[in-house]
């Protein structure tokens, strides 16, 4: 059974390698792109390619390869910056992943700026990641948290939004797409009501900027962080983007190589942006391999890969929400991006993913790096399946049949 | 399917030997595996080094409380000494199943529990870190 789509995903499989193999018989159903996406040959290739020509370190050779290779990584910077509505390279950081980038912010901006008494707002579904440094700061400096809740259909609650955003509030941090109730926020509302009281905006994109078009103009945030793994480049490569005037103000990070500008024994100058928070040699072939991801995202266009997850999201939705006993978390299909998180009555994920994993098909079990959000729910743990440009109808039917097995082998 | 769900392991599952708490319990121990959250709280009753009762409580997958509950039969009856010398391998041998790197947190947490119980202290190592 097929849907129409204006991408061809049978074609898109082909540039998967990892998706053509089978796992105890059956063939892989890959099933968890929310904790990381395959990687496309356009990706490997060009990590495989950087290696094997222009292997060299960046901002310092005066031979060729070395500014093959500065040229490749900096041009990554271009890619990036107009693939999320940058208006400079300058501001385009690389991290490690999306956590670096949250952490650079809480402890480059967030100290520099805040003090006891300040308050940030975040939201109760949070994945650790844009919670724990949060945290780390407030047991450093004094600063409040304060936390918007969900409604019963698991949607951001802003009924009390203007009582949460006191004049103390410098900054709301909250994830533009949750990884566990696949909910698409409304960030656009909470920014605008974040700018009435002068907060900044740090938005979590990690699971967003892989899904949807982004444009940081558009939205109005100040802050996005993301992953490149997530998005079909590699490991040990994100992103923060910020505003530039906030990135000049902003102290470094970490010290060390490349993020200076002269050194003494007992005190430096620091580079200009967006070098002054990139310490130490960088990863520069996964940078080079996420403008690769960055390409090959942005010729499927990211309006059609949202479109073909909302139609898998909506075949899954209607498919499980069949299976008795089987409860899904989160709004409605039409409110979300490409996943579901379930329990299956009696059945404890980890078991239930165990038995997935029998039929060739991986997904997720366990708290997802939100174990506030999963107290809130009574749960344990979840069940997530989640959905990419390469999934097929095929494999959430699969899905739908392996789920009957749990329950019936369990039978309680 | 396969090994993992073998009947004996469901059969534990879905009815757990011992299963409760003892009021008088000279040990109490609660452990969990924040991993996938398993809890399990472990109730012995020691007379003259020797383990009299054992009951547990404890909620989440099937390989973590069957093995608890396994676990807790195996316990009647034995000295404290004899218990304290359980290791990895006696649940791995109860359970008879094979059990990757990450369902182990789940298959020891119940031998996790009975160590931190017996000793005050947790001395069991659930990572596969052998070299
Ligand atoms: C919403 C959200 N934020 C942040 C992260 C953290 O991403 P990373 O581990 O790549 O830093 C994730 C990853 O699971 C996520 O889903």
């Amino acid at each position: 059974m097929s849907v129409q789509t204006t991408l061809d995903v049978n074609a898109i499989r082909e540039q998967f390698p990892l998706l053509d193999q089978s796992i105890n018989g059956h063939r892989l159903a890959y099933l968890d792109s929310t904790a990381t996406a395959q990687k496309p040959l356009a990706v490997l290739d060009a990590m495989d390619r950087y290696y094997r020509t222009i292997n060299a370190n960046v901002h310092r050779g005066v031979y060729q390869i070395s500014e093959a290779a500065t040229e490749a990584y900096e041009g990554t910077r271009r890619t990036i910056g107009r693939f999320i509505g940058a208006k400079s390279t300058k501001e385009i950081i690389f991290t490690r992943n999306a956590t670096e980038a949250i952490n650079l912010v809480a402890q480059s901006w967030g100290r520099a700026n805040l003090q006891a008494g300040d308050r940030i707002l975040l939201t109760v579904s949070e994945h650790h990641s844009n919670l724990v440094p949060w945290q780390l700061l407030a047991a450093q400096i004094g600063v409040e948290l304060d936390f918007i809740e969900l409604d019963a259909q698991g949607r951001l609650d802003l009924g009390n939004l203007d009582q949460l955003l006191t004049k103390r509030t410098k900054l709301v941090a909250m994830t533009h797409m949750s990884n566990v109730l696949g909910t698409i926020n409304p960030v656009e509302q909470v920014i605008a009501a974040a700018k009435q009281v002068g907060a900044l905006v740090l938005l979590d994109g990690a699971q967003s900027v892989p899904h949807l078009p982004i444009n940081v103009q558009a939205l109005g945030c100040d802050f996005l962080a993301f992953s490149g793994h997530k998005m079909c480049g590699p490991t040990g490569i994100g992103v923060l983007w910020a505003r530039r005037e906030l990135l000049e103000a902003m102290p470094p990070f970490m010290g060390g190589g490349d993020m200076i500008k002269r050194v003494g024994l007992r005190e430096s100058s620091w580079n200009d942006l967006p070098w002054k928070f990139e310490a130490g040699t960088p990863a520069i072939a996964e940078a080079i391999g996420l403008g690769a991801a960055i390409d090959f995202l942005n010729e499927l266009g990211m309006q059609a890969i949202h479109e073909r997850e909302r139609q898998l999201t909506h075949y899954a939705w209607d498919k499980l929400s069949a299976i008795d006993g089987l409860t899904i978390f989160g709004p409605p299909a039409a409110e979300r991006g490409g996943l579901l998180s379930f329990t299956l009555a009696g059945v404890h994920a980890h078991d239930v993913a165990a038995i997935l994993d029998t039929q060739g098909i991986a997904v997720r079990a366990g708290h997802h790096c939100t174990h506030p959000l999963h107290d809130i729910f009574g749960v344990p743990a979840t069940v997530r399946a989640s959905f990419y440009l390469y999934t097929l109808e095929e494999e959430i039917d699969r899905l739908a049949e392996a789920l009957v097995l749990a329950r019936d082998t369990f039978q309680l | 399917m396969d090994d993992l769900y073998r009947e004996n392991i469901l059969d534990h599952y879905r009815h757990p030997r011992n299963y409760g708490e003892i009021e008088q319990a000279t040990i109490v121990q609660h452990e969990h595996n924040p991993l996938c959250g398993d809890q399990l709280s472990i109730y012995l009753l020691v007379e003259n080094e020797r383990i009299v009762d054992v009951k547990f409580k404890g909620k989440g997958c099937a390989i973590s409380q069957a093995s608890a509950s396994m676990l807790s039969e195996e316990l009647a009856g034995k000295s404290v000494d004899e218990a304290k010398a359980f290791d990895k391998q006696t649940i791995l041998d109860l359970l008879g199943i094979p059990i990757g790197p990450v369902r182990l947190k789940c298959a020891l947490l119940s031998l996790k529990t009975l160590k931190a119980g017996l000793y005050g202290v947790n001395l069991v190592d659930d990572d596969e870190d052998s070299l």
